[in-house]
């Protein structure tokens, strides 16, 4: 009595939506029970709390109507959390229904009571369960396979002392091809969060049984099945060659994630074969479904598209003869645009890019700035790829300059400024670009025309002109440009020294005494001391010639691209990142720890290529070091943490980072962004061998090097965001320092 | 795998959220509510923020978004959902915000019976709408069908039953192809190919096994050599000979359905299945190589003063004079700052439609071999922006019946069931426009 008393006097006033709800719950009529289950279940979903509901929602719980037996269960699920006492009413019911008659109200109930997360059930599972796991109905066989993943998460030593593992893997052998898939599933969740069970094991019997399935389970089974198929390591060519064989008909399945699974089964275990004559026909069989899935829904496309961005950079010849499916239509999102621009390039050969160049001007003059400016940059990396296409490439560059569109022509300086670089012969053009002058207000493009003026200053009449122009506005200037009008001006002084005496005077006192950057004083110091030491070995240094540069299409390093393939059409694909630098802790830990060790292998075989991969993991396993915005995502989002909410906005606001594939903070090093653009520029000074260095070295001292070291070369940029950048960032800045020399 | 499955409407209410696993939190829908919906500059479908990743997509006026942990399979979440929006189209005529709140319920069923734990399980919606229906399905009453409705649900023939039985056999094919044409400005075709579709509508008695052949010259074989998908390979340069008469097609892909068999269709070019009952998409297929263009389209745009702009566009259809297309509708872009517009047509209706900056030109019936001409002017309005037009590429649509731009015919369909039964097959042919641009 006095409980009850009490109750009354915590429950909610009587009138109100609840006591409505409550009243509804326990009416003597069926149909109104039902349709007040349906009102909890609606209000749940709106985010109410109606977990006060719970003991009268669950003497609904014993009912023949299966539809209402579904909600009942549904509002279990969202509330045992909160009343763990109270499910255990709740177990009989499941108990019971777990051996209904009817095998949906089996399945149901051995499906719900996996979701239902409290320790207390778990003891009642465990028979339910074994009898469910061998039930004549394939049905709840199959629901039951995937029940013991979820108990697994629970209990993992009950589900083992059980031996509910062995009996999953006696499951591969089922006759029925959903089972089998289901169990496959299961047995990878299971092997995924604790490898040292050692759940998954194919042998080459279940290969046999997998193989079988494949052609008969659902589409969600296929994939399953072939990413599991995938990971497995062939014992030897022959095996290979049968599951190539076996796997390469899904390439015609209709469901695009089937097809992408299977190209990449396929493709890792052609590493496998040694016939050439069986590669060349798989990769000619992979092509024709590849672009078709090109033609699917643009989310998909998408996947597709960055899956393909890493199949070309593996094997670049492959879609050789499909550049017109890539064609960018009107109105693609913009993030299919960008990846679709980065495969042209790729295609790009000397058979077709009269094409390619005629279709991204056309680009060029489209009104989405980031889908122009790349447009033009793929102008340029294609001349600087293909040679015979350098002439027409710096044809349409020229005519891009006559639109007099701003952020066009500033896009056009810096890309002529790499073909430059690359190809001799096209100073014609220099005076195009430097009528130009007055409309570049990015430092990049300011940057590179006054790189090109210091380098051809000899053939340009009046670049004493140019550069005084800029020498008069030099503290206005940002930093990257301060620093090439002062190797532009000492560039001219050594071409002409005549002329240019007073400038360079003029430039490097503003710099010195002037500028507050010690980066820029820095280096007016060098060259200051430099000309005044020996105008011979200034020159040698300073106009030095500089290695061409081979290609400006990015690509991944070696060991991260092996790494991403085995990841196909998976969200590592997607963002190009080893998953571990950008999944956190929690689940996925095992998995993150298996990189890891791959990685660590791949070092100790080829350990300067893969000390960029080793250096990113360095970040992974500590999250704590991890960026912020895994904290602030991971804490617990059930306890109110507005502080946490307010701060998200922020951090999320990577929309076009997105674009690049991945989100900022999970930037790595083949991504550093901004900090590659200045290293470029910087190692536009003139490379010069270790020997100069050397000398160098002597003369200026070491202090000054570690001056520069400590330099933060990047700039404007915020510091990068986790720790994995450090190793290698420092050490390329520190080398590209030493060529400067 | 999934951690949950949220639904948006437009304006970032939730309106479904069903958790699959723990690390589902509730509090994930405000994040992806203010990370993306209310986020203008979000461009890219997929977000991951920490550990959790959204991946979403919008049909109609609602978000679907994938929620998951871990290092999933992305287009295995995106055609999960897509999936989802076809399979509630099938369900409640359309998945829309309207649709979604009012069958709240079943969507719930639905997302309960399709994914377990995260994984997605059967989601053929022939097999779903015999347990999972709108009157609810009462145990009892279902007791001896529900195991045989789990028995198919999980079996190798999961998208047919037993005992179909039709008084009359008939089976439809609709061939259906998508032009798709961008043009460039001097007139040379950029880009012309077919996507196309072959839609059955099987009302078989039985368990009927069908072969299906068709006019086309499958380039997929290893060694290049041409196998044709009629019959057992036999005398090929009997076979040759035949198919030259045909007249056949390459096709560059195909992409079956679940029921063909993918093994026999590799081993010798036969697609034998046995057909869902009702209507379902047999196979899709791609051919580049020699597409008939159903119209011709010649575009003269000239910007006379800055306020003004003339066009002239004349559509020449190229079919037989026999054949009409219908439903022809030709988007013409004007600048952003049209005030006004004037235009004379030779057939159908011009209009200027402001909210999206083009002229609607439509023709309810275009026979073949005419041709017919748009002459128009756009005034401008001052602008202080001076930024060039950017010339969007002319686009257009249309549907003609009885034409297959990639030249596709079907050339038999063979139905081999127990009953021995004669049956009726009708075929029909249409090609629509996919995306038929034209740039000036």
């Amino acid at each position: 009595m006095a409980v009850n008393r009490l109750r009354n006097a915590l429950s909610t006033p009587r009138k109100g939506e609840t006591h409505e709800l409550r009243s509804g719950l326990v009416s003597q009529y069926a149909y109104e029970r039902k349709e007040s289950i349906q009102k909890t279940i609606m209000a749940m979903t709106l985010g109410k709390d109606v977990s006060v509901l719970f003991p009268d929602v669950l003497k609904n719980i014993a009912t023949p109507d299966l539809d209402q037996k579904k909600l009942v269960y549904l509002y279990l699920m969202n509330y045992a959390k909160s009343h763990p006492d109270l499910c255990i009413l709740a177990v009989n019911t499941f108990v019971q229904d777990s051996e209904d008659p009817n095998p949906l109200i089996r399945a149901l109930a051995i499906r719900t009571m996996g979701c239902i997360r409290v320790d207390k059930m778990v003891d009642y599972m465990e028979e339910p369960l074994r009898k469910t796991l061998k039930d004549e109905s394939p049905y709840v066989r199959k629901t039951a396979a995937l029940c013991v993943a979820k108990l697994f998460d629970l209990n993992a030593a009950l589900c083992i002392e059980n031996g509910f593992v062995e009996t999953l893997q006696e499951m591969i052998a089922d006759s029925n091809p959903m089972v089998v898939a289901n169990s496959v599933t299961a047995l990878s969740e299971i092997s995924e969060a604790a490898p040292e069970t050692k759940a998954l094991v194919v042998t080459s019997q279940m290969l046999k049984k997998m193989l079988l399935a494949l052609n008969e389970c659902t589409e969600w089974g296929r994939i399953t099945l072939l990413t599991t198929l995938a990971d497995y390591r062939p014992t030897d060519t022959k095996e290979a060659e049968n599951i190539c064989e076996r796997v390469s008909p899904q390439f015609q399945h209709v469901n695009p994630s089937v097809v992408l699974a299977a190209v990449k089964t396929v493709f890792l275990h052609m590493q496998h074969i040694d016939n050439p004559t069986l590669h060349a026909t798989y990769l000619k069989k992979m092509a024709p479904p590849l672009v078709t899935l090109v033609s699917s829904q643009p989310e998909v496309q998408y996947v597709a598209l960055r899956n393909i961005d890493l199949l070309l950079q593996k094997q670049s010849n492959i879609l050789d003869k499909e550049m017109r499916v890539f064609f960018c239509k009107y109105n693609d999102p913009p993030y299919l645009k960008l990846t679709k621009l980065e495969i042209m390039v790729r295609i790009a050969n000397s058979s077709n890019f009269d094409q390619l160049l005629a279709e991204l001007k056309e680009y060029s003059m489209e009104v989405d700035m980031d889908f122009v400016r790349k447009a033009v940059r793929a102008i340029g990396q294609v001349a600087i790829k293909i040679e015979e296409s350098a002439e027409k490439a710096v044809n349409v560059l020229l005519e891009l300059i006559n639109t007099k569109i701003g952020y066009v022509v500033q896009e056009v300086i810096v890309v002529i400024k790499d073909i430059f670089r690359k190809y001799p012969g096209y100073e014609g053009i220099i005076p195009t670009l430097c009528s130009c002058i007055d409309d570049l207000d990015e430092p990049n493009a300011r940057g590179s025309l006054i790189w090109i003026v210091g380098e051809y200053a000899e053939k340009i009449s009046n670049a004493g002109d140019i550069l005084a122009g800029f020498v008069d506005g030099f503290n206005e200037e940002f930093t990257q440009t301060q620093l090439q009008i002062l190797t532009a001006v000492v560039k001219l002084f050594l071409k002409k020294p005549d002329e240019s005496q007073g400038l360079v005077q003029k430039v490097l006192q503003a710099a010195t005494a002037e500028s507050d950057n010690p980066d820029i004083r820095d280096r007016a110091y060098v060259y200051w001391r430099l000309l005044s030491s020996d105008p011979q070995i200034a020159k040698n240094i300073v106009l030095s010639a500089r290695p061409q540069i081979t290609s400006t299409i990015p690509v991944l390093p070696g060991p991260l691209l092996d790494s991403l393939l085995p990841n196909l059409s998976t969200l590592a694909s997607v963002y190009h990142k080893p998953p571990h630098t950008f999944i956190g802790g929690g689940r996925s830990s095992a998995l993150q720890a298996a990189a890891i060790e791959e990685a660590k292998q791949n070092a100790r075989e080829n350990p300067i290529a893969a000390a960029a991969v080793s250096a990113a993991i360095a970040g992974g396993p500590t999250p704590s070091t991890g960026g912020n915005a895994e904290n602030l995502l991971d804490i617990d989002f059930d306890g109110a943490a507005p502080a946490s909410m307010q701060k998200a906005p922020a951090v999320g606001s990577s929309g076009l980072e997105g674009l690049a594939g991945t989100p900022q903070r999970v930037a790595s090093p083949t991504s550093a962004g901004g900090g590659g653009g200045m290293d470029d520029l910087m190692g536009m000074f003139g490379n010069t061998n270790g020997t100069i260095a050397g000398q160098m070295n002597g003369n200026a001292g070491n202090g000054l090097i570690n001056g520069f070291a400590g330099l933060d070369m990047n700039g404007g940029q915020p510091p990068p965001p986790q720790d994995q950048l450090g190793g290698t960032g420092n050490k390329q800045t520190k080398e590209d320092l030493l060529g400067l020399f | 795998m999934l951690s949950g499955i949220l639904l948006f409407n437009q304006k970032g209410e939730l309106l479904i959220m069903r958790a699959f696993r723990q690390d589902m939190r509730p509090r994930l829908a405000d994040v992806f509510r203010i990370q993306v919906i209310s986020n203008p500059s979000i461009r890219s479908p997929i977000l991951t923020l920490g550990s959790t990743t959204f991946s979403h997509i919008r049909s109609e006026n609602i978000y679907i978004v994938g929620v998951s942990k871990g290092n999933v399979n992305a287009a295995l979440v995106f055609e999960f959902l897509y999936k989802l929006v076809s399979l509630g189209k099938s369900y409640f005529g359309r998945f829309d915000e309207e649709a979604v709140k009012s069958n709240f319920v079943m969507v719930y069923e639905l997302l309960d019976e399709i994914l377990d734990f995260g994984y997605p399980q059967n989601t053929e919606t022939d097999t779903l709408k015999m347990y999972i229906t709108t009157e609810g399905v009462k145990s009892e009453r279902a007791l001896e069908d529900s195991s045989k409705i789990t028995m198919q649900a999980t079996g190798a023939l999961s998208w047919r039953r037993d005992n179909i039985k039709y008084r009359k056999n008939e089976a439809f094919v609709d061939v259906i192809e998508d032009v798709n044409l961008l043009v460039s400005a001097s007139g040379t075709v950029l880009r012309a190919d077919v996507n196309g579709a072959i839609e059955m509508r099987a009302y078989l008695t039985g368990m009927p096994e069908c072969k299906f052949g068709l006019n086309d010259r499958l380039t997929l074989g290893e060694n290049g050599a041409d196998v044709s998908l009629g019959g057992p390979v036999g005398n090929k340069s009997g076979q040759k000979a035949s198919k030259a008469a045909a007249g056949s097609v390459t096709l560059e892909d195909v992409s079956l359905h679940q029921c063909v068999k993918l093994s026999s269709f590799t081993n010798d070019r036969t697609i034998s299945f046995v057909p869902p009952d009702g209507s379902f998409q047999l196979m899709t297929y791609r051919a580049t190589e020699n597409v008939n263009l159903p119209f011709k389209v010649q575009v003269i745009v000239n910007e006379i003063r800055k306020s003004k702009v003339e066009y002239s566009i004349a559509i020449r259809a190229n079919y037989g004079p026999k054949l009409f297309a219908t439903s022809v509708v030709v988007k013409v872009p004007t600048p952003t700052n049209t005030a006004s517009t004037t235009h004379r047509v030779t057939q159908g209706k011009a209009k200027y439609e402001p909210s999206e900056n083009v002229i609607v030109w439509k023709i309810a019936r275009f026979t073949g071999q005419s041709e017919f001409v748009l002459s128009a002017e756009a005034e401008l309005g001052a602008t202080t922006q001076q930024k060039a037009w950017s010339r969007p590429p002319l686009s257009m649509q249309f549907s003609l019946l009885m034409f297959t731009s990639s030249g596709l015919l079907v050339r038999y369909l063979k139905v081999f069931e127990k009953g021995n039964y004669s049956s009726v097959k009708w075929v029909r042919y249409m090609t629509r426009a996919g995306s038929y641009e034209i740039r000036f």
